[in-house]
């Protein structure tokens, strides 16, 4: 049988389609993408490779605050392009990070706070739970219609520009001229939802905007050598209804209230978080696919509980995508040990497990096997540490995680704050002492 | 089923212990034997937490259901429950930082474990930590933050307290997702901690005579 991963991997190897600057940056741009292509299948690599997740880092190093970076997308593309040349990561994710804060503006979007709005202008932006949507507004509902949901309940609730568009009719009555658009499509001309429609047109623009700098930015990086950091997003079905919807109080006592309710939505967000991951995969040709676990931590839910709202709809998610040949990124924020053994059941070399915090050899001993490793660098050493600390650290987890390959260095989450030369160290320090012999 | 309220609890029995708190009101009994019982209840409840048979989730839904028998009770109550308190416990988000979900999971283990809580809320500037430390003469003080960009807010309150010369008086620990022994190093503050009931039991090793 065809191994779609590999398939898929070889031809992100390949470069196909790239136009690079020289020479030189084709053969780096394969020789970084086979490093990556080979840690994910188990294969032994030339040496581990180093891939920091830059958050606000690469602007707040290069003088910027974090407001600038959010407001001026330009600026926030030089300074991303400024720390890939000084860095040379094996992949890069370029300005991505710096969300575009006028589109949030434009929507009056209230589940984040940007820097400059709230919180202070060097501050990385902040998402703000609350149970935005009851449980009785939302499993019916969503289990009903996921769209008209959307439409007419979540986005009016988050966004106070959109709050008017609670008043339209469901689309899924939208059935012709003598039925239903001759009267109800006058809720479209009711001067405060037309002003809802022009905040979504102003968010379009704002997001049309960042895209194409993001696009230009992703040529840029490619053609000079560097694999772009991933393909698509995707989530946790768990996640997205305790993130987004229901709050963390929220989903957890829903567990107990109604747990088949919830077992319904999360099976249900299972096909819609497979074809979120793979539209933009498909679109960029980028093998991975990233998820950001919030809440399956350790202690976040008891084991049972894990294995029942929480791990089995994100393997069914994960499963879709390996089958299109795509490469689950699992950053699992918190603490991860507890869960080692159940998140071991996943076909081998398709996935990338990336800690924030686990027992580093228990991880290995358990996943060695199965997946590639990520992390390995607390976002603590490399803000305050001294240089020895971060050699330390490294040499630790290359030498645990990284014995025989399987694991890529990075810091376990996102980070921002950090100091120029641990970060320089960390990279520098893999490239040297990570090599396989 | 057993209608002992205690038990009920624990088993976070939601219906039943509103039910059984319902009965004994209408059956006349004292409402401080009630909120009793419920604190017996939350004692256990932490008690399994630390033992690692129940999670965040049951702590949530207890006290869910505490605070609905509190409110059936409370207006029943004579007078506010007098019990004895172990201690004076400042807490809140440093400056900058709007995170809330685990320091109130601390703040509620704190109080239903006996400690007077003084929960300041998110984005609390240094200077309100230390007022609320001067005005109740907090024996502890509680950091909570999220994210890397508050480490420098973690060790500017610290600097705060000392300042203020509080520091002799005040024990402060630290936690949250991105906090670990390094940020206590270089916070200045006296521990770390990972999780609520790790916090508590902290907080009775220093001044609840555990």
């Amino acid at each position: 049988m065809a191994d779609k991963t590999r398939e898929n991997l070889e031809r992100w190897c390949s470069g196909e389609g790239i136009d690079f600057i020289n020479g030189e940056a084709e053969a780096a741009y394969k020789r970084r993408a086979r490093r990556i292509a080979d840690v994910i299948q188990l294969k032994i690599p030339d040496r581990v490779p180093i891939v920091p997740s830059f958050g606000m880092f690469p602007y707040l190093d290069n003088g910027l605050t974090c407001e600038e970076a959010v407001f001026d997308y330009e600026k926030a593309h030089q300074a991303a392009m400024k720390t890939l040349e000084e860095f040379e990561p094996d992949m890069f994710l370029g300005s991505g990070y710096a969300f575009p804060a006028p589109l949030f503006e434009a929507l009056g979007y209230k589940q984040l706070r940007w820097p400059g709005q709230e919180i202070p202008a060097h501050y990385v932006y902040q998402f703000v739970e609350d149970e935005y949507v009851k449980a009785e507004e939302f499993y019916d509902h969503y289990l009903g219609d996921p769209s008209d949901f959307m439409l007419r309940v979540y986005l009016p609730r988050v966004c106070s520009q959109l709050t008017p568009l609670e008043r339209i009719r469901p689309f899924a009555e939208s059935f012709g001229y003598y039925l239903t658009m001759c009267g109800s499509y006058a809720y479209f001309g009711i001067p405060e939802v037309q002003e809802a429609l022009k905040a979504l047109m102003k968010a379009g623009e704002e997001s049309l905007k960042w895209v194409s700098i993001l696009g230009k930015q992703a040529e840029e990086i490619v053609s000079r050598g560097f694999p772009l950091f991933e393909g698509g997003e995707s989530a946790a079905p768990y996640d997205l209804v305790g993130d987004w919807f229901r709050g963390t109080a929220g989903v957890m006592t829903d567990m107990y209230r109604c747990p088949d309710k919830l077992l319904a939505v999360v099976e249900k967000l299972v096909p819609i978080s497979i074809k979120m991951g793979l539209d933009l995969a498909k679109d960029t040709g980028h093998p991975i696919i990233g998820f950001m676990l919030h809440k399956g931590a350790d202690g976040f839910m008891s084991p049972e509980q894990f294995n029942t709202f929480y791990w089995p709809p994100l393997k069914k998610v994960m499963m879709g995508l390996i089958e299109e040949g795509f490469v689950p990124l699992l950053l699992c924020e918190g603490e991860y040990t507890s869960r080692l053994e159940t998140i071991a059941d996943i076909p081998k070399g398709k996935c990338i497990y990336w800690f924030e915090k686990v027992d580093w050899a228990r991880a290995k001993e358990i996943l060695g096997e199965t997946v590639c490793i990520r992390g390995g660098v607390p976002a603590s050493i490399l803000f305050s540490g001294t240089i020895q600390q971060m050699k330390d650290c490294l040499k630790e987890v290359i030498d645990v995680v990284g014995k025989g390959g399987g694991l890529i260095v990075d810091c376990g989450l996102w980070f921002d704050e950090a100091k120029h030369e641990n970060v320089k160290t960390m990279v520098e320090f893999t490239k040297e002492y990570g090599v396989y012999r | 089923m057993t209608d002992n309220l205690i038990t009920l609890l624990v088993e976070l029995k939601e219906q039943d212990c509103l039910r059984v708190t319902g009965e004994r009101l209408e059956a006349g009994e004292d409402p401080h034997k009630i909120v009793e019982d419920a604190r017996e209840a939350m004692k256990i409840v932490g008690q399994r937490f630390a033992d690692n048979v129940y999670f965040i989730p049951d702590l949530v839904y207890s006290g869910k259901i505490l605070e609905q028998i509190s409110d059936i009770v409370k207006p029943e109550l004579s007078q506010k429950s007098q019990t004895k308190r172990l201690g004076k416990f400042v807490i809140g988000s440093v400056a900058g930082d709007l995170h809330d979900i685990g320091k109130n999971l601390v703040s509620f283990m704190l109080d239903v474990s006996g400690f007077e809580v003084f929960d300041l809320g998110v984005d609390v500037p240094a200077q309100a930590f230390v007022d609320k430390i001067k005005e109740v003469e907090a024996e502890v003080l509680g950091l909570s933050g999220f994210l890397t960009s508050v480490y420098q807010a973690m060790k500017d309150t610290v600097e705060a307290v000392k300042t203020a010369g509080l520091r002799d008086q005040v024990k402060i620990m630290i936690g949250g997702g991105v906090m670990d022994d390094e940020v206590k190093k270089f916070s200045g503050a006296d521990a770390y901690r990972p999780d609520a009931m790790a916090a508590v039991t902290l907080a009775k090793e220093w001044i609840g005579g555990a």
